[in-house]
């Protein structure tokens, strides 16, 4: 077995992610299924194989940079239009800190 | 006008001969989508006011006798998980029900800018993660040829909408053949460009690696025509490409003589019969057409699933961290922090994106990093690899899109690692970056239409439009039934 119940909601946890107990079933009979399935990657010697992180095409190492101009910003009532919670020009979240 | 069957051309020529203005055309495409969308659940929202103000623009520019640009007064539909300011974009998601974008992706931008009028957004599976819409937190598409059938995914909506008659063309995203798939399960041309071809800003990512922005269209023309109006460099997105866009549109006479075709015995086994007799029928039509076709192999095709699955999980379980509740509109209430995120995402995420953000995850974390991230990269790298040393001996591959056509809705549900299987043939292009698309080539008994997949070297598109296309006028799709 790849992964059991307890470690399926050691990974929920880690991914901050609240799931129902059938939910935490459900996903370590599906996530065992396919992590078998993807071990069939370790039948393939890759020991001389670089790593692929990306679609990359040459280009000037500068390339992506753009000019040094300010642009304006879309503002802070239009950054914040989507908030669930706002004030006082911030998002608002539960205390974090106590005092 | 019969908005239906209506090409970029004949909406052209029809506003240049004053048969119909591009305010009347906005209007009866939105008339006619609203009174189809009951069957197909195609849209999730339609935008009049943008519509109308957009083919107003169109007709003052005609009236004062300007040029209204190439897409002038077109009806297009954009995937809910492309962004237009001021116009919900819900990612057929739950968590982003109530999002308004402050502003518009560059493909939209560039689009409108060229004349186009977005009707209205379209249904997808959540956050793009899908091979069916059936994961769409606002109820699955259904296919305009088979009411009871997937449009296949993710962006089923935008491949229904084209087919459907309700736009002309659409935008769709592609991270596996999320274009592609549902292009080939609805019959209508699907496509893929090289990774970077489009800028992907205001694309709302999935896999950063493997996104795209992609256009669907009943013709070969008008996906063409779509794609070299938004693509380009942006500097909104440092991985778009500088390369030049070429005029596609202006390369498609027809003749592709000479052509040397590969097919991956690897794509050709355990291909449902039918699709194989259609696709097999269409490599006869190329043969005609004076196309050399040879047998190939790709052999790190059967590890494709597995290298995919593993990449665009992790990558998406990065992606979706953001939707933590401080930002996007929706917020589960809790007294702690850690609690307003955890229960934010586990009452907003559908059964998929939880799956995906698990397994992304699990393969990210301490111990099992190097086993199977890192893993998956380096076999990214042979995939792609090998289809660099195909393109040293050929000059397009062609292969089926799907092992099947549109299967019936819930068949797969309930099976993720069948459904996701059912993406062999097109993630492979993804991966390596290569541009691909879906031509329709005919109907299974049944009338479910298959596609053939091109693909080309990076940046070929011009190659693989004109292949599609001299496939097209040759007939291509007549061969149903």
């Amino acid at each position: 077995m790849k992964i059991s119940e307890s470690g399926v909601r050691y990974v929920a946890d880690l991914a901050n992610l609240k799931l129902t107990d059938s939910e935490i079933a459900r996903l370590a009979k599906d996530m065992d299924e396919i992590l078998t399935h993807m071990d069939a990657l370790s039948e393939l010697d890759t020991s001389t194989v670089e790593p692929m992180a990306q679609v990359l095409y040459q280009s000037e190492e500068t390339a992506t940079l753009r000019r040094d101009e300010i642009i304006p910003p879309i503002g802070n009532q239009a950054a914040l239009a989507n908030a669930p919670l706002a004030g006082a020009g911030y998002y608002k979240v539960p205390k974090v800190i106590e005092r | 006008m019969n908005v239906e069957s209506l090409t970029i051309e004949q909406v052209q020529t029809g506003l240049a001969a004053r048969q119909f203005s591009a305010v009347e055309l906005a209007q009866s495409a939105l008339k006619f989508a609203q009174a189809e969308n009951p069957k197909t659940n195609a849209y999730l929202h339609f935008c009049p006011e943008r519509a109308l103000a957009a083919a107003e623009r169109v007709d003052q520019k005609l009236a004062a006798g300007e040029k209204a640009g190439a897409l002038a007064g077109v009806p297009l539909a954009v995937k809910d998980v492309i962004v237009t300011e001021g116009v919900r974009t819900t990612c057929g998601s739950r968590l982003l029900e109530h999002y308004v974008p402050p502003y518009n992706a560059t493909a939209v931008t560039r689009l409108e800018q060229a004349g186009a009028v977005v009707i209205g957004k379209t249904n997808c599976d959540e956050f793009a993660m899908g091979s069916s819409n059936e994961n769409s937190a606002f109820g699955p598409v259904r296919n305009p040829a088979a009411l009871d059938r997937v449009p296949g995914g993710s962006s089923g909506g935008s491949a229904a909408a084209v087919a459907q008659g309700t736009a002309v063309v659409a935008l769709g995203s592609d991270t596996g053949g999320s274009v592609r798939q549902p292009a080939s399960f609805c019959g209508v041309v699907g496509v893929t460009p090289t990774y970077g071809r489009v800028s992907r800003y205001g694309l709302v990512a999935f896999a950063s690696s493997l996104d795209h922005i992609g256009p669907l269209g009943r013709t070969v023309r008008d996906a063409a025509l779509l794609l070299e109006t938004m693509a380009g460099r942006d500097d909104c997105d440092a991985t778009s490409a500088f390369a030049p866009v070429p005029r596609y549109t202006a390369q498609l006479d027809g003749e592709v003589s000479g052509t040397r075709i590969g097919l991956p015995r690897e794509y050709f086994e355990g291909l449902a019969s039918e699709s194989g007799d259609r696709i097999h029928r269409a490599i006869e039509v190329l043969k005609k057409l004076g196309c050399e076709v040879r047998d190939i192999s790709l052999p790190a095709t059967k590890y494709a699933v597995p290298c995919y699955y593993i990449i665009a999980t992790a990558e998406a379980s990065s992606n979706l961290a953001r939707y933590d509740g401080v930002r996007y509109t929706t917020r589960a209430s809790d007294e702690t922090l850690s609690g307003m995120y955890r229960g934010t995402r586990g009452e907003g995420f559908g059964a998929e994106c939880k799956r995906r953000i698990m397994l992304g995850t699990y393969v990210l974390s301490h111990g099992y990093y190097d086993a199977y991230y890192l893993k998956a990269q380096k076999v990214r790298a042979l995939i792609a690899e090998d289809f660099r040393r195909a393109f040293t001996e050929v000059d397009a591959i062609v292969a089926p899109v799907s092992p099947s056509p549109a299967f019936k809705i819930g068949e797969k549900i309930d099976d993720p690692l069948e459904m996701y299987l059912s993406d062999i043939y097109t993630i492979t292009g993804d991966l390596a970056g290569i541009p691909c698309m879906s031509v329709p080539c005919g109907k299974t008994s049944e009338g479910l239409p298959v596609g053939m997949q091109i693909l080309t070297r990076h940046f070929d598109e011009t190659g693989m439009f004109r292949l599609a296309d001299a496939f097209e006028k040759a007939g291509g799709f007549a061969g149903s039934n």
